[in-house]
This record gives C-alpha cells, structure tokens and sequence, in this order.
C-alpha cells in the first residue's frame, strides 16, 4: 500500500464522517428522534476503515450491532442509515431493522446482526458459495471479543480451515465484552492465537492505525483471493464511548480510557501524516464541512422520511412471490 | 407412471432429481456423505455427485446450518440435514434469529431459500434426547414454513416445493417412515406448500393429523367404519401455514374434530388448530373438540411407557368414541 495525499484524504475523511455521524447520533438519541439500543463506534474507525479499503464491490460484508462505522465506510449512504435509524420509511432497512440491524443490497452489506458470534457462520456459507460457484469475491466478517467465547465462533473458524473459504474473519478487540474484561472471560486472551490454533492465517494489528489494519486487510483478500484460504486479523482497538447508551461505565477505569484516547485513530493518522509530510496538504477546516454537510443532509432525509403505513406491516415476513 | 418405493428412496429421488436439475443445490450435515446419512437417505449420492455437493461436516449444527443460511444469501439453494429435530435445538439459534428474520429485519433485501430436513418422532426406544417431535414449535415463528410429509409421494415432492420457495422451509420427517412404501408418480403436480389433503372422507368426525399419526388416524377410521362411524381424516401436510379452508370446511361437514399430534398439549400445533377453529367455526361444533397427543412427559426408553406416551391407533379410536357419544 502506497500511501499519497488522496489516500490520505480517504482514510481521514471516512474516519472523521464515522466520529461526527456517532457524534449526532448520540445528539439525536438525547432528542428522542433515534431509539432502540444505539452502540456508537467512536475509538474504533480505523478498524472498518482500514479494512473496507482492501474490498472490491462485488466482495460482502457482515457486521455486528455495532456497525455504523461499517456501513458508511462500506458506502452505505448516510441518509439510509439515519433514516433507518429514525425508523423511516426512507431507512435502509426500511425502518425494520434500526441501528443494529443495517441492511443494503447495492453495498453487499448484510447486516447488523446483535446475536453475538451470529453472523460467522453466515460468512463461512456465503463463501462457501463463491467456492462452489468459482466466484473470486472475499467475504468479510466483523465481530467483537466478546463473540470469541461464542461456540459459533470456533465452529465457523473450523469450518473456514476445513473448507478453505474464501472468508476474512476481522475481531475487533475493544477489550469488553459488553461491560466484562476479556481477562475475566477468557482463559487465553491473545484472540488471534486461538485463530492459529485452527490453522487460519492469523495477525494481531494496532487496530488504532488505519494503514496498519488496511495493510493487513489488503494482504489478507489478497492471498483470500489466490485461493489461500481464509485469513484471521484481531484489531486491539477500544471503544471511547460507553457499550450503549444505558451504561454508566462502572467496569472500567476513566485513566484507561484517558490513556486510549491518546491512541485516537484521527490522531494517530494525522502523526503519521506529519511525519510524512503529507499533513500540510489536507484541509481539515474543508474536511469536517463536507463531512458535516453529509450529516446534516442525513438528519434533513430523516426528519422528512415517511413512515411506511401499518398496513404494510406484515411485509417481508415472506417473500411477495411465495404469497398466494 | 407411478411406482412403488419406500418413504427413504422418495426423499433420496427428491433430492437427486433437484441436484440435477440446478446446480445451486447441495446438500450438507453430519454424515449425510460418506455413512450415506444416518437414515440412509442419501446413500449413494455422494458417488453420484461427489463431495463438493453432497458435504459431510463436523458436528457443528450452529455453523452448518448458519453456513446454509449464508449460502443461501450468496445465490446456492442449500439442503441441510439436521440428523433428527432434538439436535436442531444446537441449530436454534441460526433458525430463529438469522434464516427467519432476515428477510424482514432487511426490509425484503435478503430472503433466505433453504431448505432444512430432519427427522422427527418417537416410537424406537430412544429415550428422551432422540425422540421428540418439535415441528409444532417451529411452525410457532413467522418467516419459516414447516412442513411435514406422510406419502411416499409427498416425501419427494417437498424436496422440490421447499426448494422452490424463495423462503426457508423446514421440512419433518417422521423416522419411522423411513421404510414405509408407497406409491410414487414423479410426473404428478404437486400439492402446493399449505394444502391440507383429505385422505379418507367421511361425515361423522373429522381427524386431523400429520407425518406417521396420518397412518394411525386412517388404521383407527377402518376400526370405526366397522362400528358404524364415518370418520373424515386429512393429512394436514403443512403446519406453517395452516390449511385453515380445508379444515373449517370438513368442521363444516361432519361437526365433530379431534386432532392428532405428537407433540405435547400444552401450547403446541393442535391447541392452534383447536382455537383456530373455535375462532372460525366455533357454531358449527356439536361437540368439544378432542385431542391425542403425546403425554406430557421426556420420552421413555422402556417400550411399553413409549407405547403409552405416544398417540397409538387404540386411543385414537377410544377418543373418536368418546366424541361421538357427546349429545
């Protein structure tokens, strides 16, 4: 990976819409316009950012309930995920999934799942079927420390390996599990360990710098795509905000908070960016009015959704052509 | 033309027919490839179609059936044996939270065309873990179709109506079916998803039932033809979604229901039946309605408690009596 002004731009650009669009959202749950459970990616940016670099478009991705730095990295408008947020017609999951359920077919972006360790498995049949059917796509699985005492988690790792799909299994190590340390949780706490254990192809990156989790990211769908297998990259990352908006943080230190904050993957780019030279070259003042531009569009598509009629609400439970 | 086979060779002849009429079929679950499957279902497909398509996998029923799940989503029409309904409860969790909300929680994005077979049933001296008929439960969750098939001819044809629906079907096979013979036509349209079908028509009690208490419920209508009784039984063939047009139409008919079922009483698929009708036809009944279940107990070993807990011909019989003595 060649780092240049416009990568540069990219990377900062993408991490600064996810921080300011959790940053209204948090505003907006306050003002009672977005409801539900609503857990905010602040601290974590670089880790979806720094992998949806090394995705093509025909590649899919599968998230967790905590996956709006996910869709909008992955290209999922901000207007549709604000919409959906707002339970709107507009939203693009139609108002049926809310923020821990995004969905959208043009993105490959299947969802926004909030069973823990739910989606692994999902991943392992999806490239299942780019194996079956020779298609050379990478599938994409993001999931939490948390999801690793899951059962699911070591079935789909073993199941990957077996098969030798074409899948990345991308563990976002935010060190909690909700509010319980992974010290608490886990007998070995190097999570990519357990990965290698299973023959997978497995890193540990600083999950606070973009270019190292995008560096690995395109490296991992690179061999994924040559027909290496399956590939593993644990992201030590930290989230800045609380689990979800109804916790009040008694689990965990303010001074190792404070010390994490000094990691902020903005902040960290923008070193790197310095040392490199290329810093000089960015606006930030024109970077944060494009980006606060698109929120504001965002709230503005939301607050004038509709919201579909309840006689439609029984919709999608099947398909329309099974209907009869 | 028609021929004769057993319940395993229709299923089997079902699923070859599917796999080579459409590539995006494959079938996965534990020993389904080289064992030939634990009920010998699928001996000799794996020969016919080798292992990329017809998939042994470890006992992981979460991850191969979220992997059908996925693969379903990616463009495949999967079929995933879950060797019996006791151990889809591993399974439950990709069932309920994944194959039957995606669609809905997508907002119609993704629908999910699976296809998940296991087999269901008491009656072999398997005890409590190998023997339970769940299919009532499933048939409790909106986004899923529960079929249960009882002919030989309908053992074939719900491999291709599962596969055809664009929705995840789960389909029930009693496993004491397995050897049971019928006829088969393989040129015959098939009865759609959700139609009942009346089995033996009759004017004085209707009995509903499905999978292997079909057979039982037709044994026990030839022992109260000989008393002078003219039961109506229907296989109800699908449990989500109901034939409510059938049923109301034979409560109609003969005035008097009893409902046959394998699971246990209490909140299962008979007691929806039961208030389905009493809220559709409830003036039509001369009588309460009736039921035969199985016995609110984990399933036995010792043969003769099994005998007891599970609906039998006799107290089918003894029950149809008892409702027709009601004034």
């Amino acid at each position: 990976m060649k780092m240049n002004l416009e990568l540069a731009k990219t990377f900062y650009r993408q991490m600064l819409l996810i921080r300011r669009f959790e940053e209204k959202s948090v505003e907006l749950y306050s003002n009672e316009k977005i409801r539900g459970f609503l857990h905010l990616y602040i601290g974590e940016e670089a880790v979806a950012v720094g992998v949806m670099h090394a995705l093509n478009e025909e590649d899919a991705v599968l998230a967790t309930y905590r996956e709006h730095g996910q869709a909008l990295a992955r290209g999922v408008s901000a207007k549709s995920i604000m919409a959906e947020m707002y339970g709107k017609l507009e939203g693009c999951s139609r108002g049926r999934g809310g923020s821990m359920h995004l969905f959208d077919a043009a993105t490959r972006f299947y969802g926004g799942s909030a069973i823990v360790a739910g989606s692994l498995p999902l991943a392992v049949g999806m490239a299942l079927a780019d194996k079956m059917m020779k298609r050379k796509r990478v599938t994409v699985c993001f999931f939490g420390d948390g999801a690793v005492a899951e059962g699911e988690f070591h079935e789909s790792l073993n199941l990957a390996v077996l098969w030798q799909l074409p899948v990345l299994f991308v563990c976002e190590n935010n060190r909690y599990a909700m509010g319980t340390a992974l010290a608490l949780t886990e007998s070995e706490t190097d999570i990519s360990k357990k990965a290698a254990a299973y023959k997978m192809t497995s890193v540990q990156v600083d999950g606070m710098d973009v270019i190292e989790v995008a560096k690995a990211a395109e490296k991992a769908a690179a061999d994924i795509r040559t027909g290496k297998g399956p590939a593993f990259i644990e992201c030590l990352t930290y989230r800045f905000r609380a689990h979800s908006m109804f916790d009040a943080e008694l689990y965990r230190d303010k001074a190792e908070v404070k010390e994490w904050k000094e990691k902020d993957p903005l902040t960290v780019l923008q070193n790197i960016l310095e040392k490199k030279k290329i810093w000089a070259d960015i606006d930030l003042g024109k970077l944060e009015k494009e980006v606060s531009a698109v929120i504001d569009e965002a709230v503005e598509f939301a607050e004038n959704g509709t919201l579909e009629p309840v006689s439609d609400l029984e919709k999608f439970v099947y398909s329309e052509e099974a209907v009869q | 033309m028609s021929e004769n086979m057993t319940y395993r060779e229709a299923v089997r002849e079902g699923i070859r027919k599917a796999m080579q009429e459409d590539e995006r079929v494959f079938m996965m679950g534990e020993d389904v490839g080289r064992y030939g499957g634990c009920f010998a279902v699928s001996m000799g497909l794996q020969e016919a179609f080798g292992p990329e398509r017809i998939i042994d996998t470890p006992l992981s029923e979460s991850a191969f059936t979220g992997a059908g799940i996925g693969a379903a989503l990616n463009g495949m029409r999967p079929i995933v044996e879950i060797m019996t309904t006791n151990f889809s409860l591993l399974a439950l969790d990709q069932i309920m939270n994944n194959a039957a909300t995606l669609l809905h929680m997508s907002g119609g994005q993704f629908n999910v065309p699976l296809v998940i077979r296991m087999a269901t049933g008491g009656g072999k001296q398997l005890a409590a873990q190998h023997s339970h008929s769940f299919e009532g439960w499933f048939a409790h969750i909106p986004g899923l179709k529960v079929l249960t098939p009882a002919s030989v001819q309908d053992a074939y044809d719900m491999i291709a109506l599962g596969l055809a629906d664009p929705d995840p079907v789960l389909i029930f096979e009693n496993s004491l079916l397995y050897n049971s013979k019928g006829e088969l036509d393989t040129a015959a349209t098939a009865l759609p998803i959700g139609k009942a079908l009346v089995h033996r028509s009759g004017k004085d009690l209707s009995i509903l039932a499905y999978g292997i208490n079909l057979f039982k419920a037709l044994e026990a209508a030839e022992t109260l033809a000989a008393e002078g009784i003219d039961a109506e039984v229907i296989d109800l063939r699908s449990l989500r979604p109901l034939d409510d047009k059938t049923i109301m139409a034979s409560v109609k008919k003969t005035h008097r229901v009893m409902i046959v079922d394998e699971g246990w009483k209490s909140g299962s698929i008979s007691a929806e039946i039961m208030a389905r009708i009493n809220e559709q036809a409830f003036f039509e009944l001369d009588a309460p309605m009736r039921r035969v279940c199985t016995q609110e107990v984990p399933l036995p070993y010792a043969k003769h408690l099994e005998d007891a807990a599970i609906p039998q011909p006799e107290k089918i019989v003894a029950t149809a009596r008892e409702l027709m003595e009601e004034l």
